[in-house]
């Protein structure tokens, strides 16, 4: 199902192989720019201790967990080592008229 | 006037467990020093060429001494080198251990698990029970009832400080941890922390370690002499002390129930061979407030954080003249501590 798109920001707003936060409709994000100009977006809390991911480190495809080095693959969300053991959720993301927006339905 | 003492609960499933929830204190937000996003980026990336170096140089100086030690064996002359091989083992495997848990001393993640497995069994700390411990350790630094490691709880165990030189309390509760684990059980207050879909892997790894031990302890009965058993197994408790003085100052002393890490963590400076095996440790405080920055970027992160900071303290001397004091008089008060004191906010 898919539900109004939440307009983000332009996509040159982050930085290249780094992560933002984005909070709207009631909820937390983090979205994610890859070295060749990929965007993401997922859940913003880490799903093992509640602490926001935008504080985090991209590599890759991985973000590490500011507090835990817990880490997902944020084009999944497949937590990929402890103590992230359960995946995160991710969402779509596109770019129009120079704008990003996410959908967060889930 | 007797000062009364209220002894507290340091275990993680007792009174003082129920106190930090409700106090706010668990998981909580800590306080950060402000840096911006760009240079924090750039002390977070990793790369594997300083770690290779180093454990390069790590399991050469273990095979140097331990060569040495085997050729001297029989005689007095061998006590030099393996007291140097034991401290390699003992007590260097802890900040190899610490790094490597946290996969930041290589950029390659192998790497990091494989040298978090070899650091895991020298210095008797099963990997996935003190992986979750550890990171209870990140979550709740010092927050008692909330962090099971809290190494100098309040009144200070002088016997156990003592004991803790030769891991001769650490070891035999390790040990005993080790078997429970080999029966397919947890300790309760291991059950608060280590996640069911983990638990699989701790019975195993225990396994695994009993089975190594159980090899050297035959050997060494087998030839009739503990030769083998002093490069694996006894070089964790003879090989113990330093990683004692290095720990020691990381909190000590210092406040418990805090939300500020400059409060109850240390950045003490070492020398050069200090800061190589203890993994620049002594950065402590930097350490807990960005755990995602390597080791070898720590003094770097120093310098950036320093004016938010409290001072650092000179040396390992400079530390324990106050640490020793302090544990002192916390055996008579277990309330006091020592106050850091901030920077005005900037």
């Amino acid at each position: 199902m898919s539900g109004p798109w939440l307009d983000v920001c332009a996509p040159g707003d982050i930085a290249r192989e780094d992560v933002m936060r984005f909070d709207g409709a009631g909820r937390t994000f983090a979205i994610y720019r890859t070295k060749d100009d990929r965007y993401y977006a997922t859940d913003g809390n880490c799903t093992h201790a509640r602490v926001h991911l935008s504080g985090g480190f991209v590599m890759g495809n991985l973000i590490e967990c500011p507090k835990h080095n817990g880490r997902f693959d944020f084009t999944t969300g497949e937590a990929k080592g402890a103590p992230a053991c359960t995946n995160l959720k991710t969402y779509k993301v596109r770019i129009e008229g120079g704008r990003l927006s996410i959908d967060p339905s889930i | 006037m007797p000062i009364e003492i209220s002894k507290r609960d340091y275990s993680l499933i007792g009174r003082d467990t129920k106190l930090a929830e409700e106090q706010g204190l668990a998981s909580a937000e800590w306080y950060a020093c402000p840096i911006s996003r760009a240079r924090l980026k750039e002390l977070m990336q990793r790369r594997d060429g300083p770690a290779i170096r180093d454990t390069v140089i790590w399991f050469a100086l273990l095979g140097i001494t331990g060569y040495l030690g085997y050729r001297l064996w029989g005689s007095w002359w061998a006590i030099l080198p393996f007291a140097a091989y034991g401290v390699l083992y003992g007590s260097s495997s802890d900040s190899r251990w610490h790094e490597d848990l946290h996969r930041t001393a290589f950029k390659t993640t192998w790497m990091n698990d494989a040298l978090y497995e070899i650091g895991s069994f020298m210095i008797l700390r099963e990997s996935v029970p003190w992986r979750w411990s550890h990171t209870r350790h990140h979550t709740d630094t010092i927050i008692v009832g909330r962090d099971p490691e809290i190494a100098f709880p309040r009144p200070p165990d002088f016997l156990g400080i003592f004991l803790a030189a030769f891991a001769l309390k650490s070891g035999p509760r390790e040990l005993g941890r080790m078997c429970i684990h080999c029966l397919g059980r947890l300790t309760a207050a291991e059950a608060t922390y280590i996640p069911d879909e983990e638990r699989h892997k701790v019975y195993r790894n225990a396994r695994i370690y009993v089975l190594i031990y159980a090899g050297f302890i035959a050997w060494s009965l087998a030839i009739h002499s503990i030769l083998p058993l002093m490069y694996v197994g006894l070089p964790s408790f003879y090989g113990a002390w330093l990683g004692l003085i290095y720990g020691t100052t990381q909190h000590a002393g210092l406040a418990e129930d805090v939300l500020d890490h400059r409060l109850n963590c240390r950045t003490v400076y070492m020398n050069p061979i200090n800061r190589f095996i203890y993994w620049n440790m002594n950065y402590h405080v930097e350490h807990h407030m960005f755990p995602m920055v390597p080791y070898h970027s720590l003094a770097a992160l120093h310098k950036e954080l320093k004016p938010d900071m409290p001072k650092p303290y000179g040396s390992i001397l400079e530390a324990y003249r106050e640490i020793i004091p302090a544990l002192l008089r916390q055996r008579k008060d277990p309330t006091y501590f020592v106050k850091r004191e901030l920077p005005a906010r900037r």
